[in-house]
């Protein structure tokens, strides 16, 4: 067997479950975003869907944040995470057909979720929002999704590992526990008091600021050197950012303010600090690593993946900021945290992951059928759509924190002070949408073109059959 | 990193470390701590909320009120206002008590218009040390804790609030965001049902520039005259719809409960302590509009 075919059949075995993944992951993304303009629509029109229970603010926001983060983000970054382990192991996806059925499994269980918000069954702790049914749906569905990955890294022909590979399993092995723990002890035993909202706090911690990032380095460690044609820049820098990473990243997440013992946010805002390391880490290999290769402003996979991991690095160390106890009298509380997740999760994974996509559907479809030139829309406007969606948040939040701090200024000025930022942040919802929907266009377009070349050549196999029989002399 | 044990062998010694600290730590710290009692009283504190006000607390989490309200106050210390409310019968050993303390406090002046705040210190140790000399020359003088800080000055709760004063609350609704006022001590700001349950309806007829959404689907539009009275929400008139009147629903009715029920702060605690105001006489209470 060739090197080539090899590549191309262990594409192939990835095909179904990436369809289903991907798919739907745009799909929520889509979706999400709709949310996201309804709950802004909120504060430009405060009666507007006044008589509708389903599309209040309190639902239509947290109905956002379950899609992205359990719609998007998850199902892009496990096929992501498959297609990886598979092409870095050279050995083909083990049991396609049950992950592409976890995966519809995933998808149920976010859809049951965000019906469930929506009707108002919400648990009421942020970014955990999904009712106990609905997660025990995702916590299967993830741990055997894992299951086969692991079987799959087990049975890889490359023994050595590869940077990339490490970021996955830690991260694989990562979301069942926080994801379990925060089910166990928010729903099924809850704990008490405030205690709930540190297990939340912790809980979100590691999944915003651990999981994504691992699974978003892994992405990039990959493309970056595959993309610029160099060598990674460094296997021991990429070591040291993976190490630090869970080190650091995975105490973060509690507030200044929270009403916990006091050890306890202060550990948390020292290892937001402490989180800029891994942060320098990945702005020096992204530097190093392409350093030399003509600068590219195509919108490709490159462009998403390099713009991604910068998103990240101003994202950390806004988090750094925002979490020191002298800034946190001002943006705690305000839109600022808002801005700085959602630069976290669309500026950074939303990139990454949308560079991935780009790069991995073309081989797995079988060719290059993505236009350059769609994708190059995609990208200013998801780009473009994320400034205009973060920035204006985190500056409307600022003005809005520091007449907040002043107990002379009246709570409803201080309010207000944030609208003008936080109206520009709907235009960048807008654009955002849009970006969105040209990205379900482009992925539900090469998984068609797909499945019609399948018919077109299983038509043409069979009308060659038939043509000898069906022509007289 | 060659081997994958090694990978996962990092990624568990992290991942448990943060898991002991955060979520184990406050369990063995908090989450079993006996409840403590009140400053000042023999009653354990909090008490469980009343029927009513518990099922608002579910309407409140199914709204996702959380995502504009926080239900926490802050504070940055406390200062300490020595109160003189009578000068004794010894008053020359009163003012040399007073002049050992500051030499301006040492003056006749000093002991008119009592009671009053005859100074301000940072500590309850340093306010002790003032007010024990004082109270053994026989003169009257006490300590009043005030806490401070800008969620205090807006009047959103007399202390801070600990760890405590949620050991009922299921799901805990602490907030991250301030789109809306603190809403931990909106109970004792604003303590009549019925401007809440307009404010719910119509939030621009309470708070005029109010960015709140209006909760209309909380309520029921019916014919005019067709029910009880006590089920009418009492609205200015014109702002009913012709010919109907607006009814309040139960999940309206018990989400004005539990937000009347919210009086967060209103006990002192051993870890939060505040001296409370003296008891009012018994006057009606005043409606003025909670901000």
């Amino acid at each position: 067997m060739t090197a080539t075919t090899s590549t191309s059949r262990i594409d192939a075995s990835c095909r179904l479950p990436l369809f289903t993944l991907f798919g739907g992951a745009a799909t929520w993304l889509v979706l999400s975003s709709v949310f996201s303009l309804v709950a802004s629509l909120k504060f430009h029109a405060p009666a507007m869907f006044a008589d509708q229970a389903w599309l209040s603010y309190g639902r239509a926001y947290p109905a956002w944040s379950h899609l992205l983060v359990y719609g998007f983000c998850v199902p892009a970054g496990l096929g992501v995470c498959l297609w990886l382990l598979a092409r870095l192991g050279q050995v083909e996806l083990a049991r396609p057909l049950l992950i592409t059925f976890f995966a519809k499994l995933w998808h149920l269980g976010v859809l049951v979720g965000l019906i469930a918000i929506l009707a108002g069954q919400t648990t009421g702790y942020e970014w955990f929002e999904l009712p106990r049914y609905a997660a025990v749906i995702l916590f299967i569905a993830f741990v055997m999704i894992t299951v086969w990955a692991f079987v799959t890294y087990s049975q890889r022909t490359v023994e050595a590992l590869y940077p990339s590979q490490w970021f996955i399993l830690a991260a694989l092995f990562w979301f069942p526990w926080i994801f379990s723990t925060a089910t166990l002890l928010l729903q099924f035993f809850p704990v008490r008091g405030v205690v709930q909202a540190a297990v939340n706090w912790w809980y979100v911690g590691n999944l915003l600021n651990v999981w994504l990032t691992l699974v978003g380095l892994a992405s990039a460690f990959y493309l970056l050197p595959k993309l610029t044609g160099r060598p990674l820049h460094s296997y021991y820098l990429a070591l040291f950012a993976f190490l630090t990473v869970i080190l650091f990243g995975t105490w973060t997440g509690i507030p200044n303010h929270a009403a916990l013992p006091a050890w306890m946010p202060a550990l948390s805002s020292a290892a937001s600090l402490l989180s800029l390391i891994p942060a320098l880490a990945v702005a020096t290999i992204v530097i190093l690593t392409g350093r030399g290769t003509p600068v590219s402003r195509n919108g490709g996979p490159l462009c998403f993946t390099k713009l991604g991991a910068w998103a990240l690095v101003l994202a950390t160390v806004l988090l750094a900021l925002s979490t020191s106890p002298g800034v946190a009298r001002v943006t705690d509380y305000t839109w600022f945290t808002h801005g700085q997740t959602s630069l976290r999760i669309y500026g950074f994974f939303g990139m990454t992951m949308l560079g991935a996509i780009y790069h991995i559907l073309p081989h797995v479809v079988g060719t290059n059928r993505i236009a350059a030139g769609r994708m190059r829309i995609n990208f200013w406007l998801f780009m473009v759509g994320t400034v205009i969606f973060a920035l204006p948040l985190m500056a409307g939040g600022i003005a809005q924190g520091l007449k907040l701090a002043n107990p002379d200024v009246a709570f409803l000025d201080a309010a207000k002070a944030a609208m003008m930022g936080f109206r520009l942040s709907t235009l960048g919802e807008l654009l955002l949408l849009a970006a969105n929907l040209v990205f379900l266009f482009n992925i539900v377009s090469a998984i068609v073109s797909y499945y019609r070349v399948l018919c077109r050549s299983a038509y043409e196999e069979a009308t060659e059959q038939l043509e000898p029989v069906g022509v007289k002399p | 990193m060659r081997s994958s044990a090694i990978v996962f062998l990092a990624a568990f010694i992290a991942l448990s470390a943060s898991w002991a600290g955060f979520v184990l730590a406050p369990q063995l710290q908090l989450g079993r701590a006996p409840l403590e009692k009140s400053l000042g009283t023999e009653t354990l504190y909090p008490v469980a909320r009343p029927g009513l006000a518990a099922q608002g607390a579910e309407v409140y989490t199914a709204l996702g009120c959380v995502y504009c309200h926080s239900q926490q106050v802050g504070q940055d210390g406390v200062r300490c206002d020595i109160v003189l409310s009578e000068p004794g019968t010894n008053v020359l050993a009163t003012l040399a008590a007073l002049r050992s303390v500051d030499e301006n406090l040492g003056k006749p002046e000093t002991l008119a218009n009592l009671p009053k705040v005859i100074k301000t210190v940072a500590t309850v140790a340093a306010a002790d040390a003032i007010v024990k000399p004082l109270r053994e020359t026989g003169a009257k003088a006490g300590v009043k804790i005030v806490p401070t800080g800008s969620d205090i000055s807006r009047g959103w709760g007399r202390r801070r609030t600990v760890a405590q004063d949620y050991a009922y609350d299921l799901p805990v609704q602490l907030g991250t965001r301030r789109a809306g006022p603190d809403l931990a001590d909106v109970g004792a700001r604003q303590p009549d049902i019925e401007w809440h349950l307009r404010h719910l309806y119509d939030p621009k007829s309470e708070v005029k520039d109010s960015t709140m959404p209006p909760y209309r689907f909380l309520f029921e539009e019916r014919p005019a005259g067709k029910s009880d009275p006590a089920d009418v929400l009492a609205l200015p008139a014109g702002a009913a719809p012709a010919g109907k009147e607006i009814v309040k629903t139960d999940a309206a009715r018990a989400l004005a409960a539990y937000l009347v029920s919210l009086r967060t702060t209103d006990v002192p605690l051993q870890e939060a302590p505040f001296t409370p105001p003296p008891a009012p006489p018994a006057a009606p209470a005043t409606n003025s509009a909670a901000q």
